[in-house]
């Protein structure tokens, strides 16, 4: 864990609403785990005091990129940030995905929206590929296809009104998937709470383990605040444990969705 | 140049403490910030069980603020000893625990059990927490109650005991005195102030909790104005706290009668505000030619 300042090398938008930034972190880039994230200060954003954590979505040499959607007054703001401009970075933080064995399990990614964000380093990092399940609502929420088909990933697009690939919800294609019933798969998923609970009993159903990357508000990022908490399950029942640091990627048989209701 | 300063029988290496519940249990910090250049190192509230705390959301920004309801979730005194005292006892700076309880009993147990560590700094009596529903914020805003408490602990530990009053009294004097009274040997103003915040679209409060405390740089102006008037009203140091994020607030505290003060909500959006302020203090006491930090302490006046 490192706090360093970052100055933007580029900040565009890639659809609709959603931009790419990169930022120079010499510091934090290398450190960098699949799933982990970084928590920024954006610093011309006055009124608003909290820092907001995003996924890693690529590092290189120095540089490490971020994909995020304008929102919020936070993203709102950073948005309209221009290169040379800094921001102040804690980094890399949480707990991130598990990256399979070489001849391990084979993986399955889920992402909805940005979620795609926090499983490209997975899929870069992971020595077999595999399939990735990509959901929105539209067109414009489907992310970052060029990059995972550079890696030789195989992509099934799903949108809800059908305007790219499958009309439908991401985890109806999983589940067509699933019913083929191939042995040696692992899930990993990240994006809305709705979708990582469906993936979460799709897993359970199949038999299969699943890493779920939780999507909490957050507030210090490193672990004092207990703003981000989930519930889950211990020996004697469960208890609240922190996303930033526990999490954010949890085994999805861990989380207790219910006892928080 | 000196720093120091005394909060009952404990000597500060300078005026710059953290919040309590803004700092976790140190550990958390440690590797961003050099603790030990720290005047001491307050931890977040411990009861005698471990305590769950309240269900999400718990937290709301506003403006030039945060609201909070964790509930004081935490690993009850047992958990802390076991998990975090190794750790803090180690470090060259005091480290100060923040109790509570929901009966007069269950503050003098748990002060008890940490006085017979040996090596802890003070206790700071939290009396104050607006988020739980027994014990807590009662304990605040009933004078008789509020002694009773102090006295208790007062009876079980010669540690340094630090009372945290809360800002939600129509005055702080009464309670500033009950707590000196009782045996205080220094109060921590202000806690966090009740608040809430409402989500227009969904016509419901943001909080699960409904209402929390509100923190941040917004309270300063009001934590200021209550350390002001607990300082002409006793003899003990007080610590002041609400929403100090650069030496310029830290610095109107102690002018206003603060011996200590404590960075609290600004530890969350940057880690290095308790370093910066003691700079920024160094800084000033060196522009202002002042060679001894207690010079300052109440040093406002009245009057043009």
């Amino acid at each position: 864990m490192v706090e360093q300042t970052a100055q933007i090398v580029s900040n565009e938008r890639d659809t609709d609403l959603y931009f790419r930034v990169v930022v120079r972190a010499a510091q934090i880039a290398p450190l960098v785990q699949p799933g982990q994230f970084v928590h920024v200060r954006i610093l011309p954003l006055k009124q608003a005091l909290l820092r907001r954590p995003f996924s890693v979505f690529q590092v290189s040499e120095g540089t490490l990129s971020l994909l995020y959607k304008a929102v919020g007054q936070g993203t709102e703001v950073l948005s309209r940030m221009r290169p040379g401009e800094e921001l102040s970075l804690i980094g890399p933080l949480g707990h991130g995905f598990t990256v399979p064995h070489p001849g391990g399990e084979v993986p399955l990614l889920v992402a909805g929206g940005y979620g795609m964000a926090a499983l490209f380093l997975l899929a870069e990092r992971s020595p077999q590929r595999g399939i990735v399940f990509v959901g929105g609502r539209r067109r414009a929420d489907i992310l970052c296809e060029k990059e995972f088909r550079a890696l030789g990933w195989e992509l099934r697009v799903t949108t809800e009104d059908g305007s790219h690939g499958e009309k439908g919800m991401v985890t109806e294609a999983l589940l067509a998937e699933l019913k083929r019933r191939v042995p040696g798969r692992k899930l990993f998923a990240c994006g809305p709470t709705p979708m990582l609970k469906a993936v979460g009993r799709l897993a359970a159903e199949h038999n299969l383990p699943a890493e779920l990357s939780l999507d909490q508000h957050m507030g210090c990022g490193i672990g004092v605040c207990l703003t981000c908490v989930a519930p889950i399950k211990t020996a004697g029942g469960w208890e609240y444990q922190r996303t930033c640091t526990e999490g954010p990627v949890f085994d999805s048989r861990q989380i207790a969705w219910e006892a928080a209701q | 140049m000196n720093l120091s300063v005394r909060i009952g029988g404990l000597t500060l290496q300078n005026p710059v403490t953290v919040a309590s519940g803004t700092f976790g249990y140190g550990v958390e910090y440690s590797q961003l910030v050099d603790l030990n250049q720290l005047g001491a190192v307050v931890v977040k509230g411990i009861r005698l069980d471990p305590v769950r705390g309240n269900p999400t959301p718990r937290t709301v920004e506003v403006t030039s603020g945060l609201i909070n309801a964790i509930g004081l979730q935490g690993p009850g005194v047992d958990g802390f000893i076991r998990s975090y005292w190794p750790f803090l006892k180690e470090l060259k700076v005091p480290a100060i625990i923040n109790i509570w309880g929901v009966t007069v009993e269950e503050y003098a147990e748990v002060a008890r059990r940490l006085d017979a560590l040996g090596g802890v700094g003070a206790l700071e009596l939290n009396v104050s927490c607006p988020n739980i529903k027994e014990g807590g914020a009662q304990f605040g805003t009933d004078p008789r109650l509020l002694s009773q408490v102090v006295a208790a602990c007062r009876k079980v530990t010669r540690l340094p005991l630090i009372t945290k009053l809360s800002p939600n009294v129509v005055s702080i004097v009464p309670y500033a005195q009950a707590a000196e009274a009782a045996g205080s040997d220094a109060l921590s103003i202000m806690n966090s102030y009740p608040a809430m915040a409402i989500d227009v679209e969904t016509r419901r409060p943001v909080l699960a909790n409904v209402t929390g405390g509100l923190t941040g740089p917004c309270i300063k102006p009001i934590a200021l104005k209550l350390v002001w008037e607990a300082a002409r009203a006793v003899r003990i140091p007080i610590i002041g706290m609400g929403g100090i994020q650069s030496a310029a607030d830290a610095i109107e505290f102690i002018m206003a009668g603060a011996t200590a003060v404590a960075v609290g909500t600004a530890n969350f959006y940057e880690p290095q505000t308790p370093l910066q302020v003691i700079a920024g203090l160094r800084q000033f006491m060196l522009q202002e030619g002042i060679e001894d930090v207690r010079r300052l302490i109440g040093s406002a006046q009245t009057g043009r």
